[in-house]
């Protein structure tokens, strides 16, 4: 079974709807406090996927995720290292993202940073379900999905690299999602692209294909009653005789996938 | 020595926060190219390699540069540094002081600021006018620089905003053997200060309180000290005590609270209910195994002088009465509210000479997003809220707070909801450190401060602090019963929570140098009456007191021991091993003189009904939707993470058009279908012609508004937020009597009980208008009503959209000739005098609810403030249908078009069906009122009345003027 590692702490505050959507997929996730594993009482090396999930964490004072990932720089670095060498993966959601992008995480070398996730362009605070795409991506996470709705809140979604990492990033093929428009087309602007992200990227991964970052939110759209759409859809499944599915597979199947490629 | 370091963090490319500051300055006018760097600034003893350590981890080097102490190396004209003032709560200096400690394990002082630099044609004033649009001068600072003066200088200047407090730390005596004027003094403009020749700031003591208190010390044989006449003031407050509701009025001798509020509860005596009124919120059972927990609290003066720091201390501070219930609750959703004047409203009036109020717009601004701030950073969705426009509180704003929380219903072998302090037990406290913060609350002014330390009254709240400490007692502590009981410290700060915690068990012993503080020499009685947030108190029994203090510490939480739970009858306080404080705790609680009030008619005016002709049908309803109080606010809605923690159903925007609903569904728990169903209502116009009618139509509305949603009239229970003014006039208190009545009166018909209220008496602006004459503004009379519920399964929940062509639309529920005080007269500047009637619609919403459950119904709007026709807009707007109905066919006592359309009777409810259940819908609903009025078709709105067509407008046309007022905001 994987097992998973949830992160937790200092402002971090969706672990617990993480945590759900893990368990729902078959692993067995712990939430721990980072200030456990820092003190050794809980270790890296013992789990099978580290989780950074969403969240607040330092209020992003100082810039989203930064002063997080300056706490794990600082104190637990070489293990985050040795557990990125052992063939092993790491979700970072929304804050999580932002760490993860703080660590440098998604650049040709671990520890340098290559990419930003900078304010959004309206410079407030987004929450709404937007539409994602699935790129050809080597993300282990993603492999199979098409598109998605799911949820984005978030103030620092703004991803933003140079010409020639977007480059590198696009023939890597580390481009996971991009934001579109209910129909699969290429987001134009606001709403469809909610925070001005260079190339509408809404995800990326490592050039492993098992680190991966996204800012919008599946555990939040783990179920069809979390859509906005739900009393429309399930009013038409009604009229048909049908019911509506239980789970939004396309979110879930990121967890799945996870937890799949674990027992591979 | 410490050193002092200025790191800046320049965007390589421009910001969208420059962006947008931008577009904010070019609407007040001027052309400027701005840009912005975040400023730190160091005090420590650092090598120059570490601070250099320290710049790298404040910046991404992939958009930003640092420089340290090196000036901006663009062109620009001038150069304006916004940052706190002393004292006030600097969350972005916090945050880089611990990156600093964690990365270099040394400690050391930062501050944040921001400097805007700014080219363009201006001048020095019109840098100052953008400077003032930005700071709120009470609590920040800004300095001006031209690009001359700032090469000059190599830059601004360092500047640590320090704290420095001067004089000893005392306990002086208050000599009450005076006569009655110096008595009234004294309770009213404060203790005089020896050294400073000036009051302290008011205790709200009248003198009949005060001869209580000369009363208690002669007996004792002594004067009391400044600390104790302190703490009998906040103890006794009217925020405390309510004291407004306790007192006897007339002919009821039990007063308002007990006679009309509590006994509806007790006499519905309902199983649903858990805890009420006698906790920091009230509960209700979600299940066998869980309680919910509910409770809505007001911050209406801060948010007048400090709208950002007076909202988001609302919100956070509400979270700690869902933290301190019980054992500890979980916050799962916030409620917000806010009642202010028009945005457009540009008059000034002046808190006196020279002391300008902030504009409306300023104070709607600041509200909104001290909400996003505080609410986003917690970790806990915002789904439900209202705005309010009125002109009445363009002097005062009303800011409601609310949350709800989840608790299993036993922790252990013991009920969740019962906690006890015991004799023994050790009196932790434990968050936030304590400091001149909310003393006195927003009243206290700068001048009575020492000189050359303007140390704010006002707070801001550091909801990741509150997180940390929320995280670690409901998530940890909680279930290793490492604590016997735990309140929060909210207004009144130490002295009441260590107070009321302390009838629990009998007394306490505190001693006040071990409270942890933000800078020192703070005076005894200011540590203990301090508001400073983010605290909470709690009895930690010997036994678990290490293992609950290791706790604290690995999650990065001071907690400190200050003192003894006690089973003495005593309270007692020292200073440096001396007693500063010893009032038998009976007097404490139960020492203030009962009151009597006496009301006088009041004389409900309303105006003449208006006879209004309505020529252009369309153009009304166009401009019903544009208006302040019935239009889209989705901007706020989408501000607020209304979806964290992943249990969000019904949104507060609805459908795929998006209109703001009247209700919202959670599902708290994600492996249960239940559902927690939340609303608000207020009328507060109705007020001036029936302040029953007013309280009445608040509480069918909220409860109808559940129901729509797919609530449950027997899981429903109500909060109350009386916010009243001058309440010192018996005409005001007749008003406050006549609703406390209603209140009783539809609770005890819909068997919907109180849980938790909260009541604000003097929301009274009193200043100087633009001429320079005295001006009183007081809020309308204005009682917010909030409804909580349990859905039995959030798949049965039922939102306002259209959804399918063809569907039937039905109206329920009779319209009268009901346009007093409602959105229709407003629109014409009316008030009229026929305010809606509440009748007993507790079987049709039983009905309701039933028919939903049973999936007849695809769509469902409770009917309320604009009435049906603006209730159908939103249905197609919100389903991006169009529809044909003929409102002359919705039942109506023989009303003229425009009054069925806009008449805002209750207990109505539009709902759709589809086509094959018409048949069963009318079998289900012979016993009620109701009637087809047409068909959900095509792409407009189609309104007839009798055959003749009044309205008929594409939806996006509706579409665009709903959304149309706050579409840039």
């Amino acid at each position: 079974m994987a097992d998973v590692l949830v992160i937790s702490g200092y402002g971090i505050n969706c672990e617990a709807e993480t945590a759900h959507a893990f368990e729902r997929a078959g692993a067995r996730p712990s939430i721990v406090h980072i200030n456990d594993i820092i003190s050794g009482k809980s270790r890296i090396g013992e789990f099978d996927i580290i989780v950074f999930p969403g969240g607040f964490s330092y209020g992003d004072d100082t810039g989203s995720g930064s002063a997080f990932a300056n706490k794990i720089r600082n104190n637990v670095w070489d293990d985050v290292k040795d557990f990125i060498s052992s063939d092993k993966l790491i979700l970072g959601i929304c804050n999580g993202f932002q760490i993860m992008v703080s660590l440098g995480l998604f650049g040709p070398q671990y520890g340098v940073r290559n990419c930003a996730l900078l304010a959004n362009s309206q410079n407030r605070y987004e929450c709404r379900w937007v539409h994602i795409k699935h790129r050809d991506s080597r993300c282990v996470f993603t492999q199979g999905m098409d598109r998605s709705h799911v949820p984005v809140a978030h103030g620092e979604g703004r991803f933003y690299c140079d010409a020639e990492t977007l480059k590198s990033l696009e023939s890597n093929r580390q481009v996971v999602f991009t934001y579109c428009d209910a129909f699969g087309n290429e987001a134009g602007g606001f709403p469809d692209n909610p925070n001005g992200s260079l190339a509408g990227i809404a995800g990326i991964c490592d050039k492993s294909g098992r680190l991966f970052g996204m800012m919008p939110h599946p555990e939040r759209g783990l179920y069809s009653c979390n859509e906005p759409e739900f009393q429309w859809k399930k009013e038409i499944a009604r009229r048909n005789g049908l019911i509506v599915r239980e789970l939004i597979e396309s979110n879930f199947m990121i967890f799945k996938n996870a937890v799949d490629f674990v027992g591979r | 020595m410490a050193n002092m370091f200025r790191i800046s963090i320049d965007f390589n490319e421009k910001s969208s926060e420059a962006l947008v500051l931008e577009k904010k300055i070019s609407q007040m006018g001027f052309a400027a190219d701005v840009r912005v760097s975040d400023v730190y600034t160091v005090r420590g003893n650092l090598s120059r390699s570490e601070v250099e350590d320290v710049a790298k981890s404040l910046h991404n080097e992939t958009v930003q540069t640092a420089r340290i102490n090196a000036p901006f190396s663009r062109k620009f004209d001038w150069a304006l540094e916004l940052g706190m003032l002393p004292g006030v709560t600097d969350n972005a200096g916090h945050t880089a002081r611990e990156i600093v400690a964690d990365m270099l394990k040394k400690e050391t002082d930062v501050f944040s600021s921001k400097v805007l630099y700014i080219g363009g044609r201006l001048a020095k004033k019109d840098v100052e006018a953008i400077a003032n649009s930005l700071v709120n001068t009470l609590i920040q600072r800004f300095h001006i620089k031209s690009s001359a003066d700032y090469a000059r200088d190599g830059g601004m200047d360092a500047v640590a905003p320090d704290v420095k407090l001067h004089g000893k730390q005392e306990v002086i005596w208050v000599d009450l053997n005076v006569g009655d004027g110096e008595l009234a003094k004294i309770g009213k403009l404060g203790i005089l200060d020896p050294l400073t020749k000036l009051r302290r700031g008011p205790l709200a003591l009248d003198v009949d309180y005060m001869h209580a208190i000369k009363k208690y010390f002669s007996k004792l044989g002594r004067a009391p000290t400044d600390i104790e006449l302190e703490s009998l003031a906040q103890t006794w407050s009217e925020h405390c005590k309510h004291t407004y509701f306790s007192a006897a009025i007339d002919e009821i001798e039990d007063g308002l609270f007990s006679h009309y509020i509590k006994r509806a509860t007790e006499e519905i005596n309902s199983g649903f209910c858990a805890s009420v009124f006698r906790d920091n919120s009230g509960a209700v059972r979600f299940d066998d195994d869980f309680l919910v927990t509910d409770k809505v609290e007001t911050h209406n003066t801060p948010s007048a002088l400090d709208p950002f720091g007076g909202s988001i201390t609302g919100i956070v501070g509400v979270n700690r009465d869902t933290i301190g219930f019980g054992m500890g609750a979980k916050p799962i959703a916030n409620r917000y509210g806010f009642c202010v004047g028009f945005p457009e409203d540009s008059r000034t009036i002046y808190k006196a000479k020279n002391q300008p109020v902030l504009t409306p717009k300023r104070i709607f601004e600041g509200v909104i997003s001290g909400v996003n701030v505080g609410g986003n950073c917690s970790g806990i969705p915002t789904p439900q809220g209202f705005v309010y426009f009125d002109d009445c509180y363009r002097g005062k704003p009303l800011v409601f707070a609310g949350t709800v929380g989840i608790i299993p219903a036993r922790i252990g072998n013991s009920a969740s909801h019962e906690k006890k302090a015991q004799p023994g037990d050790n009196i932790v406290m434990i968050g936030g450190r304590v400091g001149k913060d909310g003393i006195h609350g927003a009243t206290f002014s700068s001048e009575a401060m020492d000189e050359g330390s303007p140390v704010t009254a006002v707070q801001i709240g550091d909801p990741i602090t509150q997180k940390k400490l929320s995280d670690a007692v409901v998530k940890e502590a909680r279930d290793r019963n490492l604590y016997s009981s735990i309140t929060d410290n909210g207004a009144g700060g130490l002295s009441c929570s260590v107070a009321e915690m302390a009838r629990e068990c009998g007394g306490f012993i505190v001693e006040l140098d071990k409270v942890p503080l933000k800078y020192p020499r703070l005076q005894p009685w200011e540590i203990w009456i301090s508001e400073s947030q983010e605290r909470m108190t709690l009895a930690v029994p010997d036994s678990t007191l290490g293992e609950f203090a290791e706790l604290m510490k690995s999650r990065g939480i001071e907690a400190s021991v200050i003192g003894k739970f006690t089973g003495a009858k005593k309270a007692v306080v020292s200073f440096r091993g001396v007693e500063i404080f010893n009032i038998d705790m009976d007097f404490l609680h139960n020492g203030l003189p009962k009151r009597r009030l006496a009301t006088r008619p009041y004389p409900y005016k309303g105006s003449p009904e208006p006879e209004l002709r309505v020529q252009d049908h369309e153009d009304i309803l166009k401009r019903m939707l544009a208006r302040h109080n019935l239009c889209s606010f989705e901007f706020i809605s989408r501000q607020y993470d209304h979806e964290v923690q992943g249990g969000s159903i019904v949104k507060p925007l609805q459908g795929r058009g998006r209109v703001n609903g009247a209700a919202t569904v959670i599902r708290p728990l994600l492996s249960n279908r239940r559902g927690v169903v939340l609303s608000q209502s207020l009328y507060p116009r109705l007020s001036e012609i029936s302040a029953y009618d007013m309280a009445a139509c608040a509480i069918d509305t909220a409860i109808r508004n559940c129901v729509a949603a797919g609530g449950d009239i027997s899981r429903l229970a109500l909060l109350d937020n009386f916010c009243w003014c001058s309440s010192d006039e018996p005409e005001r208190l007749h008003q406050l009597k006549d609703a406390a009545r209603a209140c009783y009166d539809y609770a005890k018909i819909y068997g919907t009980p109180f849980i938790s209220g909260k009541d604000s008496m003097f929301n009274d602006f009193k200043g100087l208008d633009s001429e320079g004459a005295p001006v009183k503004i007081s809020v309308l009379p204005t009682l917010l009503i909030s409804a909580i519920g349990i859905v039995e399964d959030v798949a049965n929940t039922c939102t306002m959209d259209f959804k399918m062509q063809d569907d039937a639309i039905y109206v329920v529920g009779m319209t009268g000739d009901e346009c007093g005080g409602g959105e229709f007269y407003g629109l014409f500047g009316e008030t009229g005098s026929r305010s809606p009637k509440v009748c007993n619609s507790r079987k049709l919403y039983e009905k309701i609810c039933e028919l939903n459950k049973k999936g007849l119904l695809s769509s469902m709007a409770s009917v309320g403030p604009g009435g049906i026709a603006v209730a159908l807009a939103k249905m197609s707007i919100a389903g991006m249908l169009g529809a044909e109905c003929d409102i002359g066919i919705a039942p109506n006592r023989d009303l003229p078009p425009e009054k069925i359309m806009y008449s805002e009777s209750q207990g109505r409810f539009i709902v759709a069906i589809a086509p094959g259940n018409m048949e069963r819908f009318g079998k289900e609903m012979k016993d009620f009122t109701f009637a087809r009025i047409g068909v959900v078709k095509g792409g407009s709105l189609r309104i007839d009345c009798n055959g003749r067509t009044l309205i008929n407008l594409p939806v996006a046309a509706i579409d665009r003027k709903y959304k149309e007022r706050f579409g840039d905001w």
